[in-house]
């Protein structure tokens, strides 16, 4: 761990405005970040804690929707009484990741900034483009059971780990940001995660100091909601496929999967093939996937899992 | 004392408290976090600096140049040293690798420096300053890639005894093998395995002149001390090392490591002591693992499923020098069979060193062999539990003359037969389904020899009633404590409460030490052994007849008259000391203990992710010293028999030689969620073979076997059989039911 100066942010405006100096970091339940200081593979020289800030309510919206705000913790917002009743999608992706102590901690917006847990990525002796910009990637003609099948590019195959995430990628939620300029946006969760193309290192639309005050979900879907992750044990791992889906009394519905690319993945498109069943749906939504040898079995499993959810959507 | 002929009625027999399941004694230490782990003897020594230990950024290869000026000039940082500042140090007799010195890489993460600061995180921060610079050679990690290289090797003995031949042959396996009516031959793999122990290797170091005081975390005591005096170049003498708690070592803390040299050079350069702890991505790379194997099988049986040829053959690698996994092991014991053939090749690698893991041979050894006799019964049409009981053997088929001092397989596979409900188990694979879930049960023999090993142990009384116990016995979270206490208590007639057991230190007389689920009847036996010497003391002090004098409830009696226990001890109190050692009878008799492993498992039909529902083990292993402990240690061995078989693999990088996965996020072992209702039996034996105490080990017996049990379930579950470990998702998935 490098030393680092450290301040507590009195609002977001000043979080953003104080992040504008080069190597300073947001924390809030550290849950990634310190691991990755102790590693050196995050590097800070200053940290914002903004702890303090608020931003902790879970808020209805005028257009019934519901306001997250970038604070909550993981354990609070897969409790709420409305996102277990509208959203249970949400509810099941956040229970289904890391454990309950990490989820006691871990912030919305945090969870969503997360970074990959490809190996290569962790350890420092080996090139790594997310690390190292174009020092190169270690990953590809290595162990890649665990990484991306879609959307990889030749200087990245890392996957993203949130399961919260994908749920809010078939929400369609919506990111909300202040920047170092006070001004504020709103970011499509399509948009706020980006293919690893040739910067890897750059994983959201977020500017320098861009500071995330929350995410809004849009009015209850209806329909019944699904989160299947699978994993090599029971519980406390990353998914080696996830399928988040809502799906409708008429058939149709929404998917997105975590564990294939390097943002959770989904194919508004795709989902027209959705009655038609599993393997027609997964066909078009891993259209022109990549695969390894060791990673093949993520698309034969993308699809069995779907066919598995669509069949208790039925039942 | 030297155990010569079986063991007739003494002390212990009153089973008063052996035998009971008593608490641990150290368990309000533990719980209340005031038993002292290595890295935590604050008080030990003032003025501790903390090190940081460096590893290879390369598999194979030299260290050309390090420029440590950076890291010199960091903040709080007190030494370093390099492996460039002195040549390659002497190897201690358990080491294959160096463990530092001199320019040559041998494995990843081989220690290259350490760094010393005043604070641990100035320590690691400085030590990734220091710029290394390698030339890399190439090195062999791709251990299929390496079998036609891999050449003969016999297994070491466990005495002085001339090992065995490397193949090892009993009549003509071939020709029995071709004339057998139902065959099996068929190649099973196990993955390479991390010990993955809860408290990292740590070490305290201090030097006072030429002496050296290690406080450190290792589960063989004589052997850390004569290894590291051997490796720094000391009289033995002058090396004390304590180990009173360890935070699990499945014996990846048997031999000297990293850490304790490097404690010691850092600490020899800063002048000061240094506490080290390898950080958790050393611990798969930097020290030991289980290594990988690729087990061919051969079984030919009659008609009536008795096997007539049986064959096992393993391949596995290792650093130059280094050993065989000895997986073939077992089979020359487990099962009858006149045509026999056992081999182990040994490939030379250049991936970390592997070495001894929890019933190391046994353990993935089983893992093929009882999926292959599974697979023989289904040839044979016959039911798993009952091929198995027809070919058990009451004696050594190598050689019949030697029996069994025990052997109650038979015994543990029916009872468990009957407790599993195996009855109700469907013949037909892919049978049984509720709900998403496809249910499956498969079972496994478990057998894992009974090693007795020399142990000494120093028992005082004082001028209260109370006795001390001082071996350099270690509890390893065994619970050797509390049998140690029990055995001590039983012998001298007090109750536990008037019992202290002191552990894990060198100058306490040498023990059997904490490893091949030896410890705990030969440490007692050896505590035993001073016990029946301060017995003598005592009643020759008293004016008892030693040969009558009964001690109980902390008197002494004998003839008419009793007195009391402390009387004997005066004010200096009063010693016994002594060693048990061992005759001929494990060379006479075949001293096994067995298990019968039953298992439940779900397969999700879509995902094929495999759920372990419930498990038995019922286990014959002689006198079972405290029930209690006995239980954990053999539902933390399940355990890891659940992790062996489902998730267990070190993923090795075959271009770089190193294990990948080199931390706990991505080396998974079971979580809570995995292991669901376990259920142990112990049968009611006593093995007077074994020792005075009549026990037995049953710490490894417990994984033994676990791992095919699972496959076997997984198989009657899914009817897709699998031969390569772990065995997860992706290895099954296209052959699982076509979805609606």
């Amino acid at each position: 761990m490098k030393p680092f100066t450290y301040e507590r942010a009195r609002n977001p405006s000043e979080a953003a405005a104080a992040a504008r100096q080069p190597g300073a970091r947001f924390i809030a339940g550290g849950t990634n970040l310190i691991d990755l200081m102790k590693l050196q593979i995050e590097t800070p020289t200053h940290l914002i804690d903004v702890n303090g800030l608020g931003l902790d309510r879970i808020e209805p919206t005028p257009e019934g929707g519901l306001h997250i705000g970038a604070l909550v913790r993981n354990t609070e917002l897969a409790a709420d009484a409305r996102v277990r009743r509208d959203y249970a999608v949400l509810s099941r992706a956040l229970l289904a990741g890391a454990s309950g102590q990490l989820r006691n901690k871990a912030t919305t917006a945090g969870n969503l900034l997360q970074r990959t847990r490809c190996p290569y990525f962790y350890d420092t002796n080996q090139p790594c483009n997310k690390r190292q910009p174009g020092s190169g990637c270690s990953a590809i003609g290595g162990i890649t059971r665990q990484l991306a099948v879609i959307g990889a590019s030749e200087a990245c195959i890392a996957t993203h780990p949130s399961d919260m995430a994908v749920a809010m990628r078939a929400l369609d939620a919506v990111v909300e940001t202040v920047k170092a300029d006070g001004a504020t946006r709103r970011i499509p969760i399509a948009e706020f995660h980006r293919l690893p193309g040739d910067t890897p290192h750059v994983e959201t639309a977020l500017e320098a100091g861009e500071f995330i005050t929350g995410v809004t979900l849009p009015a209850p879907l209806g329909g019944k909601h699904f989160y299947k992750k699978v994993r090599d044990r029971a519980s406390y791992a990353f998914a080696l496929v996830s399928v988040a889906a809502v799906v409708q009394p008429d058939g149709s519905g929404r998917v997105a999967l975590g564990g294939v690319a390097h943002r959770p993945w989904r194919v508004e498109a795709a989902e027209r093939e959705l009655p038609r069943g599993a393997k027609p749906a997964m066909a078009a939504i891993l259209s022109g996937a990549r695969p390894t040898h060791e990673n093949a079995f993520k698309v034969t499993l993308a699809e069995r899992t779907l066919a598995s959810v669509l069949a208790d959507a039925r039942g | 004392m030297k155990f010569e002929t079986p063991a007739t009625t003494n002390p212990i027999d009153q089973l008063k408290i052996v035998g009971k399941p008593v608490d641990r004694i150290d368990g309000p230490r533990k719980t209340t976090g005031t038993a002292p782990y290595a890295y935590e003897r604050h008080d030990v020594a003032p003025n501790q600096a903390y090190g940081q230990v460096l590893g290879a950024g390369i598999a194979k290869g030299r260290v050309t140049a390090m420029d440590t000026s950076a890291a010199r000039a960091a903040p709080g940082v007190v030494a370093i040293v390099t492996t460039l500042d002195m040549p390659r140090l002497e190897k201690g007799k358990t080491n294959t690798a160096s463990l530092f010195g001199g320019p040559e890489i041998q494995h990843y993460h081989q220690a290259i420096a350490v760094v010393v600061a005043e604070t641990f995180e100035q320590a690691r921060d400085a030590s990734a300053m220091i710029r290394v610079e390698y030339a890399r050679t190439p090195g062999r990690y791709d251990l299929e890639a390496e079998m036609p290289h891999a050449e003969l090797t016999a297994p070491e003995s466990d005495d002085d005894s001339p090992p065995p031949p490397p193949e090892d042959r009993v009549g003509d396996f071939e020709g029995a093998f071709a004339a057998a009516p139902v065959t099996l031959d068929a190649t099973y793999t196990t993955p390479d395995e991390s010990h993955a122990m809860m408290e990292p290797h740590a070490s305290i170091a201090q030097w006072e002149g030429d002496k050296l005081t290690v406080w450190t975390s290792n589960q063989m005591i004589a052997w850390g001390k004569r290894d590291l005096a051997k490796t720094l170049g000391l009289e033995p003498g002058n090396v004390r090392i304590e180990s009173p708690f360890i935070g699990g070592g499945f014996g990846g803390k048997l031999f000297l490591r990293a850490d304790a040299v490097l404690a010691a050079l850092g600490s020899r350069a800063a002048r000061r002591p240094v506490k080290v702890a390898l950080t958790r991505p050393m611990i798969a790379n930097n020290t030991t693992h289980r290594p990988a194997t690729i087990q061919r099988i051969r079984i030919g049986a009659g008609s009536d499923g008795r096997i007539t040829a049986i064959a096992h053959e393993s391949v596995s690698g290792d650093l130059e020098g280094g050993k065989a996994e000895t997986a073939v092991m077992q089979t020359k014991l487990l099962y009858a069979g006149a045509n026999r053939l056992t081999a182990m090749r040994l490939a030379v690698m250049d991936l970390p060193e592997g070495n001894a893991m929890r019933a190391p041979g046994e353990a993935p050894g089983l893992m093929a062999l009882e999926i292959a006799m599974d697979e023989m019964a289904e040839k044979l049409g016959m039911d798993p539990v009952e091929f198995r009981i027809v070919n058990d053997t009451q004696v050594d088929p190598e050689d019949p003359a030697r029996r069994f001092s025990q052997r109650q397989l038979n015994e543990c596979l029916r009872l468990g037969a009957e407790r599993f409900g195996w009855a109700r188990r469907n013949a037909t694979p892919g049978a049984r389904r509720e709900g998403r879930w496809l249910i499956g049960m498969g079972m496994a023999a478990g057998f894992r020899n009974n090693l007795v090993m020399k142990s000494g142990a120093r028992v005082l009384l004082d001028a209260s009633g109370g006795v001390t116990v001082e071996t350099d016995m270690t509890d390893i979270g065994t619970g050797s404590y509390t049998v140690i206490a029990q055995t001590a208590a039983e012998m001298m007639g007090v109750g536990l409460d008037k019992v202290t057991v002191r552990l894990g230190d060198s100058s306490f007389p040498v023990s059997a030490g904490s490893g091949g689920q030896w410890g705990g009847n030969s440490a007692t036996a050896g505590v035993y052994a001073a016990c029946v010497k301060l017995r003598e003391a005592v009643a020759q002090r008293l004016g008892f007849n030693s040969a009558e004098a009964e001690f109980a409830d902390g008197v002494v009696r004998g003839g008419n008259r009793s007195a009391p226990l402390g009387e004997a001890a005066g004010a200096d109190g009063l010693v016994g000391e002594d060693t048990i050692e061992y005759g001929d009878l494990a060379k006479r008799f075949q001293q096994s203990t067995f298990a019968g492993h039953f298992v439940e498992v779900a397969v999700d039909v879509a995902t094929g992710e495999t759920r372990v529902r419930r498990m038995l083990a019922v286990c014959a292993a002689g006198r079972i010293l405290n029930p209690k402990s006995a239980r954990s240690q053999v539902i933390g061995a399940m355990t890891m028999g659940v992790g062996a078989a489902l998730m267990e693999e070190l993923a090795v990088d075959k271009r770089h030689g190193f294990f990948v996965n080199h931390d706990l996020a991505g080396y998974e072992v079971p979580v809570h969620a995995d292991i669901p209702h376990q259920e142990v039996i112990f049968l009611d034996e006593v093995d007077p073979i074994s020792s005075p105490m009549k026990a037995k080990g049953v710490g490894e017996l417990g994984i033994c076997g676990v791992g095919a049990a699972v496959a076997n379930g997984i198989y009657n579950a899914t009817g897709v059989r699998l031969r390569d470990y772990p065995m997860t998702l992706d290895k099954m998935l296209d052959r699982l039911p076509e979805l609606a």
